[in-house]
């Protein structure tokens, strides 16, 4: 696989001087989809509209397949779609019209029956002669979609797709998204529902205050949830691990001040005896010691409020 | 250059105009009719001729010339604020479009919406009064300028304004008493000295003068100067456009 999407040291300050990317450093693989999660104005929808081209950037560079968005604009918005976060739309036009202009508007020829194709996968051939203002808000949501699709872009951004959505839409959502996938798309999608990260994503972010605080592998995040955790608490803080005690499954607590080791309920042996007989013979005192279960909501709630602190 | 997107723009907001189309042209067909029926016919039986042409064709090109004006600017501004009012801006802004291919598709489209206007209105005005076209070539002219000139203006106007009451200001407070004291239905010389010289700064006489000069070979002021006061009222509203384009100004900020 290769980097499609390249974001480094993505900056960005509005008027008044309010950074809202303080040096968004990202790659984004050809063909995956990566979800980015972070709490309301953590600049999800920032860093989307300055890759898109819907602000400029403060500094920093974004390239995609390789071309810089800013002197190579045309290849690279060629080769991006857009389903924004508002719901946008001429109220008086029709959904077919407005999905042809779109194509036109990103200098493909027409191609209708492309166009007819778009709105068979999204369920709104039926409604392809209807004002847009005689949609309901989740048609008019697959419309922005259709939209988006519609000079057959290689990079998909969609900035909450399935807010306000109920929940069998949401489900045909995923099943559009996972349609792109195969056809190759690379999709990039926000949510605020972690459980929609988890069902459809391979990677997922964590952004927040501007800042990306976590990228990582879907499964091995999972396999971080499906898996505890025990806090060995020390009375007095370290610097670092211990040699005997180095092991891919124990890692030092933030401070130093507690040891954390991850280990599977269903295995076995779960190594806790040896981990504690190792604790002590390091001769280091336990103030306490707590087990938990880790889920993504914890992470992301953790990495969350760790960066508001 | 990106001409299928320009085409698409250009005829997405055609589609726009005729879809209205009946509005679009009752409303100034209605009012040149009521301007011919006041001023021509009323006014017009007192004053009968002006420089020798009868005063219900004389108004005819400063009739025109006002539609052309006002309906440059309202479409010029609307096409593009009314994206940026309901927020599909969003999708010119991410396409692969320059701001050049933008005004042309907008502009183009309002300019023309203009022309077919400031046509009906010649063809209204055939039924009122009996109009020979000295220059037909210089009056086409005239008219293209005026109508580009004016949407490009309008065009201005939408990125600027950040609301509806902005919209409406610039039009209704300047370009208006400007185009009703720009000698539409009188010749200047029928004012007194002083006015006549205050009517030197309103750059709405040039453009009329000339456009008047085309149909009747009459003129205010000499034709040279009515076609520099057009071209230099273009080539303004081209640099500021120039300087919005590189800046981004009320639109990429
Ligand atoms: N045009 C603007 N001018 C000034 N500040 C802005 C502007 N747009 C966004 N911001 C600020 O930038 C920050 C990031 O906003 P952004 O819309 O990117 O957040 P988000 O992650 O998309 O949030 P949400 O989940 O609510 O959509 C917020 O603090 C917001 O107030
Ligand atoms: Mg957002």
């Amino acid at each position: 696989m290769s980097t499609i999407l390249e974001i480094r040291d993505l900056k960005k300050s509005y008027d008044g001087g309010f950074e809202a990317l303080k040096g968004v450093n990202l790659s984004i693989e050809e063909g995956e989809i990566i979800a980015l999660l972070g709490p309301n104005g953590a600049g999800k929808t920032t860093l989307i509209s300055a890759i898109c081209g819907i602000i400029t950037p403060t500094s920093g560079s974004v390239t995609v397949g390789g071309h810089d968005i800013r002197t190579d604009f045309r290849t690279t918005r060629t080769m991006i779609g857009l389903v924004p976060q508002e719901v946008s739309l001429e109220p008086f036009e029709r959904v077919i019209s407005t999905v042809r202009f779109s194509r036109g508007l990103f200098g493909k020829r027409g191609n209708d029956a492309l166009i007819e194709s778009i709105l068979k996968r999204l369920s709104l051939w039926d409604k392809r002669n209807a004002q847009i203002k005689e949609l309901s808000g989740g048609m008019k949501r697959r419309v922005l979609i259709a939209k988006a699709l519609a000079h057959e872009p290689r990079v998909l951004f969609l900035d909450e797709p399935t807010a306000g959505v109920d929940v069998e839409l949401r489900k045909d959502m995923w099943d559009i998204v996972a349609d792109l996938k195969a056809d190759g798309v690379t999709i990039i999608l926000t949510t605020h529902y972690i459980e929609e990260a988890e069902a459809i994503a391979d990677r997922i972010g964590v952004i927040a205050k501007g800042e990306i605080l976590l990228v990582e592998d879907k499964h091995a995040l999972m396999q971080r949830m499906g898996k505890k955790e025990l806090e060995v608490q020390l009375n007095a803080p370290l610097d670092a691990l211990p040699d005997s005690l180095k092991s891919d499954a124990v890692r030092l607590g933030p401070d130093g001040s507690s040891l954390i080791y991850t280990y599977d309920t269903r295995a076995e042996r779960t190594g806790i005896t040896k981990l504690l007989s190792d604790v002590a013979a390091e001769g280091l005192v336990l103030r306490d010691v707590v087990t938990r279960q880790s889920s993504l909501e914890d992470i992301f709630v953790t990495l969350v409020k760790e960066d508001a602190a | 250059m990106n001409w299928t997107a320009i085409k698409s723009i250009y005829v997405f907001e055609m589609t726009r105009f005729f879809r209205t189309f009946l509005q679009s042209l009752i409303s100034p067909v209605l009012s040149t009719s009521l301007y011919f029926v006041v001023f021509g016919a009323a006014i017009g039986s007192r004053i009968n001729e002006v420089e020798g042409v009868s005063y219900a064709a004389f108004i005819v090109p400063g009739l025109i010339m006002l539609s052309v004006m006002t309906q440059g600017i309202s479409n010029g501004s609307f096409g593009i604020y009314f994206p940026k009012f309901i927020g599909t801006i969003y999708e010119l802004l991410s396409a692969p479009v320059n701001f050049l291919e933008i005004v042309l598709g907008y502009v183009g489209a309002a300019a023309t919406k203009a022309m077919f206007i400031g046509t009906i209105i010649l063809i209204t005005a055939f039924f009122f009064v009996d109009i020979t076209i000295l220059h037909p070539a210089a009056m086409v002219l005239f008219l293209v300028l005026t109508c580009v000139s004016f949407s490009l203006f309008g065009f201005i106007i939408g990125i600027w304004a950040k609301n509806f009451e902005q919209l409406q200001l610039v039009p209704l407070l300047i370009v208006t008493p400007l185009v009703f004291l720009g000698g539409s239905f009188y010749s200047i010389s029928m004012l007194p000295p002083v006015w006549q010289a205050i009517s030197m700064f309103n750059p709405v006489v040039y453009l009329i003068s000339g456009f008047r000069w085309a149909f009747f070979g009459i003129a205010d002021v000499p034709i040279g100067v009515s076609l520099l006061a057009i071209a230099g009222f273009t080539g303004l509203c081209l640099l500021v456009i120039g300087w919005i384009f590189r800046t981004g100004w009320r639109i990429r900020e």
